[in-house]
């Protein structure tokens, strides 16, 4: 067991450096040979794990492969706890990973930095599988910021250009700002119990759930709701929440497998991860749960209706994305992990899928971004145009798609959800519903309906994308679709996740499991809860303004003016960062450069101190007349002196 | 017989004679280098008081050096006011300034 | 009687010193300053150290003070100016001179040091100076002594090359370049072009 699950962390990084290193000599097809092959090696071991695990007879895997410092009874080790719950994100890491691999080969097939791509691309599936398989706070900490830089390297693949060179450096300092309260809530977590490990930690919390931790002598705070608290910062930094989301809709300045893969399907869903793995620990920590509830809830609604004005294609599928996300966080915030986890699973395919999609379209259009110059493309690229409509089913819900199942389990299970602010969270995840179709088939409407805008030259070339970049749109396509069905029983109220410890389950989907009867009677309830009306509203709202009756948008916009400024603005997030924070941090620099360190340290204390060295000199200098005499008038001088002083302490004593 | 203190105070004495002709013949290098030679016969004068009065010959030896110092010392002083007038037409210390700061 | 010699030489010393720093004329002051050296060698005498005493007649007033003697008279120094500022300077000279006697003195007569009253005692009649100092000097201070031989090397080579100068227009030999001279250094032989005689017949074809 160990050795397998060394090759599947290890293959990807063995081909990540044949790639990155060895690229001039084993050129573009070598890169991507050995890359999709070390990914798929490491995708077929995965899916026999999560095989083994669920169905066969492999046992929960925890153990230390590496110790590599100790400091008193802290130690520091590299290890692996292999679960369901690690098992299925391995297998959909490595599936995702698999597919924009291949997908990779046409979208990037005419980039000069082809292998440099493809070695990224398995050094991310490498940290990534590190990030999800390790078995402590430490190792995970360090994949963290692995994938981090991944993400950095990526956003900024064609760093020549401008935006991308900013995208990457707000992803990164945003991260910090996330990562840095990970950092804090783990050193807080190892403070109180004294351990990294997941297994030990989880035994010390619930022995002593009620430490108490003093913060800056402002009283006595829970120290589970500190930790948990900073790391769910971590986690809104990584999984771009609000209000460290910002990063996130910029970082579409990298390529689209790239926004597939890291910033659609598994990076960003690290911090999901992260809070339904540390659930035994959040469990102790209502306040902790109602501050993921309510970032969940927000994001999923806020930045959903940033969705409906953007422009640009792939920063439709972003803001989709933040929203989707924060859906699960949400989930998480009920303690319905399962639900958060399982959304995770189905929305990594549809998003994935959506994302290549996307780039489908945008490679077709020889890289035109903006929807306003599509339309009509249903006919040009008929299977582009059905892998998308079905994962766009699959994103708003459509009954018996993936994203229905896992999108009505969370909804559902929120409602049910207990604390003070568990109902507004509810009606804000309920009008996300509506939402998330409207920008969805507002995109699908752009794009693929509608009158014909597309530049005349680009349209001369206009054909269905290779079969590297629709296979892996078919491959995805599928799970969209049919994943739901025999999964969602099991996985969210079944015991898969709770069979081996994996997770823990909260009140409300306890309470949802002992309702479910089954996938057929699940489908039947959401027709009689909102959500489903919902998306159907917002799938006429679309099919409204966007077919129907184009010219009534107008009519429609003009009162609605300044609710589009303020989403046009992203609620003014970008403003506040960079003019207040970045600008204001820049002019405190600049001060105590042009002031402390120019003026104090080096005006007045390096430079002055040789000015003053100079001056003192200069006025001494007046004494060294050159006059044998007068050296000679102060050496008896001096011996006066010395004698007197002689004298005079011998008189005193 | 002669008490110790009657040469350590002709000693004293010498010795401050030495100084104030430094301080009176400021200007003449020759004059400067004699004030000297007085303020070293002021110290051997102490020196060999003190041996004779401890009986210790060490004192002496000392005197020995100082004179042989001494000596060397004159020798190149003069040299150097040799070098001096060959050079300046002048041993006037006065106008000796080339060490000004 | 001791006393009285050891007196009437000292004010003579003292005498000495004083004219040494007062008079207008350096000669004058070298000779008092001779004549100093003179009454110290007699005050050290009296107290037994006769090596000292005949080496500072031997070797100041012999060696030292010709050498300023012989200083003074070669320079050609007008003394005029050299006693510019003396009665200017000599409070301040005097007062120093005072300062300093009196700090002295009470060192030298307070109880503390307990010198007042100490009586030098009297040499004894077999008393052998110059023995002692020799051995002393050839044992325990063998290797200051050699190094005082040393400054003494150095104080000549640094005399001698300070005053020495090579005069211009003066003839004398390289004794270095004679000897080593060969015949290149002293024979050359040259080609020439045979020249057509003058006036002659050449200049008439011209």
């Amino acid at each position: 067991m160990e050795t397998v699950l060394l090759t599947i962390v290890l293959l990807p990084l063995l081909a990540a450096l044949i790639a990155g290193l060895g690229g001039p000599w084993i050129g573009r097809a070598g890169a991507h040979t050995v890359t999709i092959l070390g990914v798929a090696a490491s995708c077929a071991l995965s899916v026999w794990v999560l095989h083994g695990l669920v169905w066969g007879d492999l046992e929960r895997f925890d153990a230390t492969i590496y110790t590599w410092a100790a400091i008193g009874d802290l130690t520091f080790e590299i290890g692996f706890l292999v679960d369901r719950l690690t098992a299925v994100m391995m297998t959909t890491v490595t599936f995702v990973s698999l597919m924009v691999h291949i997908y990779t080969i046409g979208y990037m097939h005419d980039d000069p930095g082809y292998q440099r791509f493809f070695s990224y691309i398995a050094l991310f599936t490498f940290a990534m599988l590190m990030l999800v398989m390790s078995n402590n706070l430490l190792q995970l900490f360090f994949a963290w910021e692995a994938v981090g830089l991944v993400s950095y390297l990526l956003i900024g693949f064609w760093f020549t250009r401008e935006s991308a060179i900013f995208a990457n450096l707000k992803a990164f300092l945003v991260n910090r700002v996330g990562d840095l309260g990970l950092l804090l809530g783990i050193a807080v977590l190892a403070a109180g119990f004294g351990t990294l490990h997941y297994g030990e930690l989880f035994e010390a919390v619930a022995a002593a759930p009620d430490q108490t931790v003093n913060l800056l002598g402002a009283g006595e705070w829970s120290l589970i709701t500190v930790a948990c608290i900073l790391i769910f910062i971590g986690c809104m930094g990584k999984s771009a929440q609000m209000p460290l989301h910002v990063w996130l809709p910029d970082s579409m300045e990298g390529p689209t497998p790239i926004s597939a893969l890291i910033h659609a399907a598994t990076m960003v869903t690290a911090g999901i991860f992260l809070v339904a793995r540390l659930s035994p620990v959040y469990e102790y920590s209502a306040v902790a749960l109602t501050v993921v509830l309510v970032v969940g809830a927000l994001t999923a609604f806020l930045m959903g209706l940033i969705g409906l004005v953007q422009n640009d294609i792939k920063r439709v599928v972003a803001y989709s994305t933040l929203s989707q996300l924060g859906y699960m966080t949400a989930a998480l915030g009920a303690s319905a992990y399962a639900a958060g986890i399982y959304h995770l699973f189905t929305h990594a395919f549809f998003k994935a899928l959506l994302f290549l999609g996307a780039g489908s379209v945008i490679i077709a259009l020889h890289h035109e971004q903006d929807m306003r110059k599509m339309g009509g493309l249903a006919r040009h690229m008929p299977v582009t145009y059905l892998t998308m409509l079905l994962g766009t089913l699959a994103l708003v819900g459509f009954p018996a798609f993936s994203g229905f199942f896992s999108k009505d389990a969370i909804i559902e299970s929120v409602g049910y959800a207990a604390g003070p602010f568990a109902s507004a969270a509810y009606w804000l995840l309920v009008l996300s519903v509506f939402v998330t179709a409207l920008y969805s088939f507002r995109l699908l409407f752009l794009v693929f309906h509608g009158d014909d805008r597309v530049d005349p030259h680009a349209k001369a070339h206009l054909h269905e994308s290779p079969w590297v970049v629709t296979l892996p749109l078919v491959l995805l396509a599928i799970p969209s679709v049919i994943i739901g069905w025999p999964t969602v029983g099991p996985m969210v109220f079944g015991d898969f996740f709770l069979q081996d410890g994996s997770m823990m389950r909260g009140e409300a989907l306890s309470t949802l499991a002992v309702g479910y009867t089954g996938v057929a009677g699940f489908i039947a309830h959401a027709f009689v809860t909102p959500p489903l009306y919902l998306a159907f509203l917002g799938f006429v709202a679309a099919w409204y303004f966007y077919i129907f009756r184009p010219e009534q948008r107008e009519a429609v916009r003009g009162p609605l003016r300044p609710l589009e400024v303020v989403l046009e603005r992203k609620y003014g997030f970008d403003w506040l960062y960079i003019d207040v924070f970045a600008a204001g941090s820049r002019a405190v620099a600049r001060g105590l450069w042009k002031g402390g360190d120019g003026a104090v340290i080096d005006d007045g204390l390096v430079n002055g101190t040789a000015r003053v060295v100079g001056q003192v000199a200069g006025a001494v200098r007046q004494l060294q007349t050159g006059y044998l005499y007068h050296y000679a008038f102060a050496m008896i001088v001096a011996v006066l002196l010395l004698v007197a002083f002689f004298v005079v302490r011998t008189m005193m004593v | 017989m002669i008490e110790l203190s009657d040469y350590l105070i002709l000693g004293a004495l010498l010795f401050s004679l030495g100084v104030a002709g430094v301080f009176l013949n400021r200007k003449n290098v020759i004059l400067l280098l004699m004030c000297i030679e007085l303020i070293l016969l002021a110290v051997n004068i102490n020196l060999i008081g003190f041996s004779a009065y401890l009986g210790d010959v060490a004192g002496q030896v000392f005197v020995f050096f100082i004179l042989t110092v001494a000596a060397a010392e004159a020798a190149i002083g003069l040299a150097i006011v040799v070098v001096l007038f060959r050079s300046r037409g002048d041993i006037n210390v006065a106008a000796l300034d080339a060490m000004r700061g | 009687m001791e006393q009285a010699v050891f007196y009437l030489f000292a004010a003579i010393l003292l005498f000495a010193a004083t004219m040494v720093i007062t008079v207008r004329n350096p000669v004058q002051a070298a000779l008092f300053l001779v004549l100093a050296f003179f009454n110290a060698a007699v005050l050290w005498v009296l107290v037994g150290a006769e090596f000292l005493g005949i080496a500072l007649v031997v070797v100041y007033v012999g060696a030292v003070m010709v050498l300023f003697l012989f200083v003074v008279m070669m320079l050609d120094i007008t003394a005029a100016p050299m006693r510019e500022g003396f009665a200017r300077y000599l409070p301040v000279g005097i007062l120093v001179a005072v300062l300093m006697v009196l700090q002295l003195g009470v060192v030298i007569l307070s109880d503390d040091v307990a010198l007042v009253g100490g009586l030098i005692p009297e040499p004894a009649a077999d008393a052998d100076n110059i023995r002692a100092i020799g051995t002393v000097l050839y044992t325990v201070y063998v290797y200051p002594f050699e190094i005082a031989a040393v400054i003494l090397l150095v104080a000549i080579v640094a005399a001698i090359t300070l005053t020495l100068r090579r005069r211009q227009g003066t003839k004398h030999q390289n004794i270095e370049e004679q000897l080593s001279a060969n015949k290149a250094n002293r024979l050359r032989v040259l080609k020439m072009e045979a020249e057509p005689r003058q006036g002659g017949e050449g200049a008439e074809r011209q």
